[in-house]
Formats: C-alpha cells, sequence, structure tokens
C-alpha cells in the first residue's frame, strides 16, 4: 500500500525553473507514466522522488509522510536507470543481491529473494554470469529484478527500454506490463515515447517545460487532449492541426481551413457550442487522420480535393490532401488513393474534431 | 576485409615484424648489458671485445651485499676450507668479509635499497588515495572554480623540479626534513598528486553516475557507494596510476641525491656513489643496477592487464 503525493514541487537549476508547481497524487498500485520531450522536467521530477535530487519548494509525501530531507537510502523506492546500471565487476547474482546486503538479511534469505526473483523473471540460468555477457533485453529484466528483490514502497523507472531496439523494446513492454499486473506496485515511469506511455499507463502525465499539461487515462489524453501540445505529442500519425474560420450557411455551420473558400460542413449545433468563437479569429481546429474521410465519389458533405503524398506504412497510409494553403494528412486504407494528383472526396468527422483556443492553445472542450 | 593476403601485404608485414624485432634488441640491449656484467667475472667486465660467452657466476651478488677489505696476505688454508662458498669466492679475489664476531658485516646496499622501497611504495599508495579521492570529489560534484582548481593542481609540476631544487633543500634543512624518509615521502607525493588527479579524474569520469546513484537509491550511503561500486570499477585506472607514480618515485634522482646522504638515501644516488675513486668495480655495480630494476619490472608485469587497458582507457569503448 503505497500513495506518492507531489505537492506544489518547484525545482531551479541556476536560474533555470525546471518544475514549475507541480502536483500530483498517486494510488497504491497505480502505474503512472511521465510523458514529455527531453527537457521538459519528467526525469528531473522522477529524480526527486527517489532522492537523487534536491527539490527548491513544495513536498514529496510517500504514504502522508514528507520524504524531501530524507536521504534515497531512507526513502525505500527502488529505481530502473534507463543505462540499467548493472555493475560490471559483479555476477547477475550479485547484482540483484546488492540491495538486500545494504539491510541486515542473513545470506540464505538473500540466497531465497534472489531465486524467487530470478524465477519471476526467467533468469535462473543467468545468475552466475557477468552483465557484460547478457544481452540488452536481459540485462534490463536483471535490472528490474534488483529493483524488485526488496519489496520497495515503489518503482520508478528512468526510460528504463529505451536503450533497446524496436522489436525488443515491444517485448519488454509487455513484460513490464505483465510484471505489473503480476506483482503490483505503485510505479512511476519516465518515457518520450507515447506509445509506451500508452500502452503501459494507468494514468499518464504529459509535461512540458516544467509544467504538467495533462493527467488523465490514455483515453482521455487521446480522446479529450486538454491543449494543443497534448493532441499533437499523443498519437501517431499526428492529428492535424490548423487555424478554421466557421461560417455559418444555409443552415449547417461551414469550418474552412487554410483559406479554403469552401469549408467542411458540420452540424448547426457547433456554432451555438462555440459560443462566439466562431467566424472570429483565433480558432483552431484539430482533427487525427483518422478522422479525416476519403472517397472517391461525391457525397453529401464531401468536398472535392487532390491528394499530394502518399505514405504507404502497411496497414494503412498517410494521404496529403491539399485544402486551401493547408494539407491534410488522411488515414486511408492501404492503397486506396493510387497517387499524387488523384482527386478524390474528403470531410472531416464532426465526433472527432478537437476546437482549441489559438492564443492560449487551450482546449474549447466543444464535443459534437 | 580481404580474406586472402596478397604477397605485398605479406611482405610488408613482415617487414613490420622485422621492424619492430630490431627496435625490442635496440631497447633491450643496455638492459642485457646490465644483467649479463652483473653475472661476470670481476675481469671480464671490462674485457675488449665485450665477452658474450661466459660462465655466469652470483660472485657479483655476495660482493654487493657484504663489508669487504683488501687482504694483505694470502688466507689460512684452514679457514678458507671451513669457509662457506660465498665467503671463498670473496677469498677468491683477495678480499675477506668483515665481521663482528660471527655476524657478517652487511653492505649499505640492502638499506638503501629498504630505504627506496619504503619511500616509494608509501609515497604512491598516499598519492594515488589522495589522488583518487580527489579526483572523485571534482568528477562528481560541482565545485566553485573546478576548472581553475585543476588548473592550479596541474601548474605544479610545470616548473622543472630542479628549479626548485636548491630552495627546497634549505626549507628542508631548516624544519628538519633533509635525510628522512617522511621527508622524501612527502616530496613525492606532492610531485605525483597532480599527475594522479588528472589520470584519476578522467578514469572516474568514465565510471557512468549512474552506479552510485543505483547504489544510492538501493540503501547504500555515498561513502558506502564509494568503496563498493567506484573503488572496484577504478581499479584498472587506480593500477595504471600506481604504476606510474610508483615508476616516477622509484627512479628519481636529483631530489634523492640533494635531500638525502645516510638514514634515507635511496638506492639511485648510492648506486653511482659505489663507483668511488680508483679502477670501478663494474660488475658489483651492476649487480646493484639489476637488483633494482626488478622491483618495477615485477610491479608492471603484475598489472601489466590493468596496464594496457588503462593507458587505453577512454580511446576504446567496450
Amino acid at each position: 500500500m503505497t500513495q506518492i503525493e507531489l505537492r506544489g514541487i518547484e525545482k531551479f537549476f541556476g536560474a533555470v525553473q525546471v518544475i514549475h508547481n507541480l502536483n500530483l497524487a498517486i494510488a497504491d498500485n497505480e502505474f503512472i507514466v511521465l510523458l514529455g520531450q527531453s527537457g521538459c522536467g519528467k526525469t528531473t521530477t522522477l529524480r526527486a522522488i527517489a532522492g537523487l535530487e534536491t527539490i527548491d519548494k513544495g513536498d514529496i509525501l510517500i504514504d502522508g509522510k514528507a520524504v524531501q530531507h530524507l536521504k534515497a537510502a531512507d526513502r525505500d523506492i527502488a529505481m530502473v536507470f534507463q543505462s540499467f546500471s548493472l555493475y560490471p565487476h559483479m555476477t547477475v547474482f550479485e547484482n540483484i543481491a546488492f540491495p538486500l546486503r545494504a539491510t541486515r538479511m542473513s545470506s540464505g534469505e538473500v540466497d531465497k529473494s534472489v531465486r524467487e526473483v530470478a524465477r519471476v523473471l526467467r533468469i535462473t540460468d543467468l545468475l552466475d554470469k557477468r552483465p557484460s555477457a547478457l544481452s540488452g533485453g536481459d540485462m534490463q529484466r536483471v535490472a528490474i529484478g534488483r529493483a524488485l528483490v526488496r519489496r520497495p514502497k515503489a518503482m520508478l523507472m528512468d526510460e528504463p527500454i529505451g536503450a533497446l531496439d524496436a522489436k525488443l523494446r515491444e517485448e519488454m513492454r509487455a513484460e513490464i506490463k505483465r510484471l505489473h499486473v503480476k506483482q503490483g506496485s505503485t510505479t512511476i515511469y519516465v518515457t518520450h515515447d507515447q506509445i509506451e506511455a500508452m500502452s503501459l499507463a494507468d494514468r499518464i502525465v504529459i509535461m512540458h517545460e516544467g509544467f504538467i499539461q495533462q493527467v488523465g487515462t490514455p483515453d482521455d489524453v487521446y480522446s479529450h487532449p486538454a491543449n494543443l501540445f497534448v493532441a499533437q505529442f499523443v498519437g501517431s500519425p499526428v492529428m492535424n492541426i490548423a487555424e478554421a474560420r466557421v461560417a455559418d450557411e444555409a443552415g449547417a455551420a461551414r469550418v474552412a481551413v487554410g483559406g479554403a473558400a469552401t469549408g467542411f460542413e458540420f452540424p448547426r449545433e457547433l456554432l451555438s457550442k462555440l459560443n462566439g468563437h466562431a467566424a472570429n479569429d483565433g480558432l483552431t481546429l484539430g482533427i487525427r487522420p483518422e478522422g479525416v474521410l476519403v472517397r472517391h465519389d461525391a457525397a453529401p458533405g464531401y468536398m472535392p480535393v487532390e491528394a499530394q503524398i502518399i505514405e504507404p506504412l502497411g496497414s494503412f497510409d498517410i494521404v496529403d490532401l491539399k485544402v486551401g494553403s493547408k494539407m491534410l494528412r488522411a488515414r486511408t486504407k492501404a492503397g486506396y488513393v493510387s497517387g499524387p494528383g488523384e482527386k478524390v472526396h474528403a470531410r472531416i468527422d464532426p465526433e472527432q474534431a478537437h476546437f482549441f483556443d489559438t492564443a492560449s492553445g487551450k482546449s474549447l472542450g466543444v464535443r459534437l | 576485409m580481404a580474406a586472402v593476403r596478397t604477397s605485398s601485404e605479406v611482405a610488408l608485414n613482415r617487414v613490420a615484424i622485422a621492424a619492430v624485432l630490431v627496435a625490442t634488441l635496440v631497447f633491450l640491449a643496455p638492459i642485457y648489458w646490465i644483467a649479463s656484467t652483473a653475472f661476470k667475472p670481476k675481469e671480464l667486465a671490462v674485457s675488449v671485445p665485450p665477452t658474450v660467452l661466459f660462465e655466469p657466476e652470483v660472485t657479483p651478488f655476495v660482493r654487493l651485499f657484504t663489508k669487504r677489505v683488501q687482504m694483505q696476505k694470502t688466507v689460512d688454508p684452514q679457514v678458507y676450507d671451513a669457509a662457506p662458498w660465498w665467503e671463498k669466492r670473496i677469498y677468491d679475489g683477495g678480499e675477506r668479509v668483515l665481521k663482528v664476531g660471527k655476524d657478517v658485516q652487511l653492505s649499505q646496499y640492502p638499506d638503501r635499497f629498504m630505504n627506496s622501497l619504503i619511500v616509494a611504495v608509501i609515497s604512491t599508495v598516499l598519492a594515488v588515495g589522495m589522488g583518487t579521492f580527489t579526483a572523485y570529489g571534482f568528477s562528481r560534484f560541482k565545485i566553485a572554480g573546478e576548472a581553475d582548481l585543476l588548473f592550479f593542481i596541474l601548474s605544479t609540476r610545470m616548473l622543472p623540479p630542479v628549479v626548485v631544487a636548491i630552495p627546497m633543500f634549505l626549507m628542508y634543512r631548516a624544519v628538519g626534513l633533509n635525510d628522512s624518509h617522511i621527508g622524501l615521502i612527502i616530496l613525492y607525493v606532492a610531485f605525483n598528486l597532480s599527475f594522479s588527479v588528472w589520470l584519476m579524474k578522467g578514469f572516474m569520469d568514465e565510471i557512468p553516475k549512474e552506479y552510485e546513484e543505483a547504489a544510492l537509491v538501493d540503501g547504500y550511503t555515498r561513502m558506502q557507494a564509494f568503496f563498493k561500486i567506484v573503488l572496484p570499477e577504478a581499479a584498472t585506472g587506480i593500477a595504471a596510476t600506481a604504476v606510474f607514480c610508483f615508476i616516477t618515485a622509484w627512479n628519481e634522482y636529483a631530489f634523492a641525491l640533494i635531500m638525502t646522504n645516510r638514514r634515507a638515501q635511496t638506492a639511485p644516488p648510492f648506486i653511482p656513489s659505489q663507483i668511488g675513486s680508483g679502477l670501478p668495480d663494474w660488475t658489483t655495480i651492476a649487480a646493484g643496477t639489476f637488483l633494482f630494476l626488478l622491483p618495477v619490472a615485477i610491479f608492471t608485469f603484475l598489472l601489466r592487464n590493468h596496464l594496457l587497458r588503462g593507458v587505453t582507457f577512454g580511446a576504446i569503448r567496450k
């Protein structure tokens, strides 16, 4: 049972503030992912929780107890580093046993605990080897084993699979998920890879320039991005973003992007929901490529557009459609649009459209 | 990569091997000369042309370790027969070994050798130990004026040592450190420390910070992390630094000559002083020099694996 709470954390590196008034409550057994680009403060936050970095303001509470003045060793937290940090001069067994050697545990118990963890991680046959003889994935398993063996209050992981190649990364992602489900421990995981975040997290915390942008379940941050940063950071291929003008035409709302003469057709209720933002400057439309619907023949609500670039991605294609001066990226079935220059018809699925205030970047919360 | 080597490549390779062999012979020649002279009968040491094939003997070493005087008359045959083999060798040379009662009087060489050993070992341990801690501090913590401090440490080596030899001697005499082991040790530590700090700093920088951070999170103090993780990881660097410091302290001649004369005199100034006046006994001097070469050779040989890795550290990533 471990809850972690961050209250009003501020951190400066010299004159540069890297964390701004950060508040976050993490529930017991929760898998939290801190997601953001490098330099956004996610790793600093993690290191502050571990006790490897001091904070300038605020409280870090573990089970309700402020720990920001405790040394790392006294916080009973385990950490897995991106570089794995396995000690080259020790065998795998000694590496895993290392945290236990700091306690007064008898060598019999140490042996038992290490073997138990090795069994769970399926690395029993590696115990006598040195880290240099291991593959990347096995190093990772050993690093996790070293973190698990002490049964810490919480696990911190700093891009633990960032150094692995793509295939192995996918494998280890599944393994980390399996372990979390099986062992169950409060986990804070740092990554810049939004796919990793989406697949692992109970809740994702998206950070940018030291500020939390949004906290929510993977579905939340994907379907209801709080601002333009989150909208563009989460999801692949990236969401289309375009300044838009909304007009009231013949009983329907029309949303024009890229200065196009005609706009995409939207239900009329959009006008009332936008409430003043309509037709004015300062409105930005966000639409994921799967929300741009494409067909060959004309149909009500569909606008004729021209395909410019086609990126085949195997299971689907990404097609750049020219709308006014903008490119709108649409996701189509593989090979649906035969080549550049082809004339097709497109519309925007109103249900998948997001509207943001251009100046602040904040979502207007308008959903149809 | 060519699986089959062309004839020109083979030829080039042979030339390279030949060049290395020649260079090795040139470098080994003086060492061979010292070693062979140390085992030569006295009269062959100065023979022209030099004798290459001879029956090796250990008499020079017996002379090296004993105090002897020239005999006025020949030795009593009874005494000669009763003497151990090594004493007979001395009698053969027309000398006798000095004794107090039955105890053989040793020459100064073992003392001087021990002095060298004491001074070199202790100064190496201190210089490498202090250098390791200092380097760790510079490598891991933010230190105000770090670059300036490191430069200051390096600057202590910029002056040729001989320039400060006389002032140092006067200072040492004033505080009574001249001709003492501690005096020489302090001098050599001061001399080697800058080298040790800079070399160890390079090695420390190569050890990932995450190693200690992992240990800190796992329940260890920084001190424990230093001894359990950093030191074993730095072993290679420590070995390389120790070899260099030891060689410097072991071979140092100028300061040892000026600062010491009796009690704390080390082997380097002592060995040439054996030449004395008149006809020098080259075989005994060669024996002393040969023994003096051994510790460095053995030390370097024992640490050769670390050393090879040590001097190429940073150039090659694992």
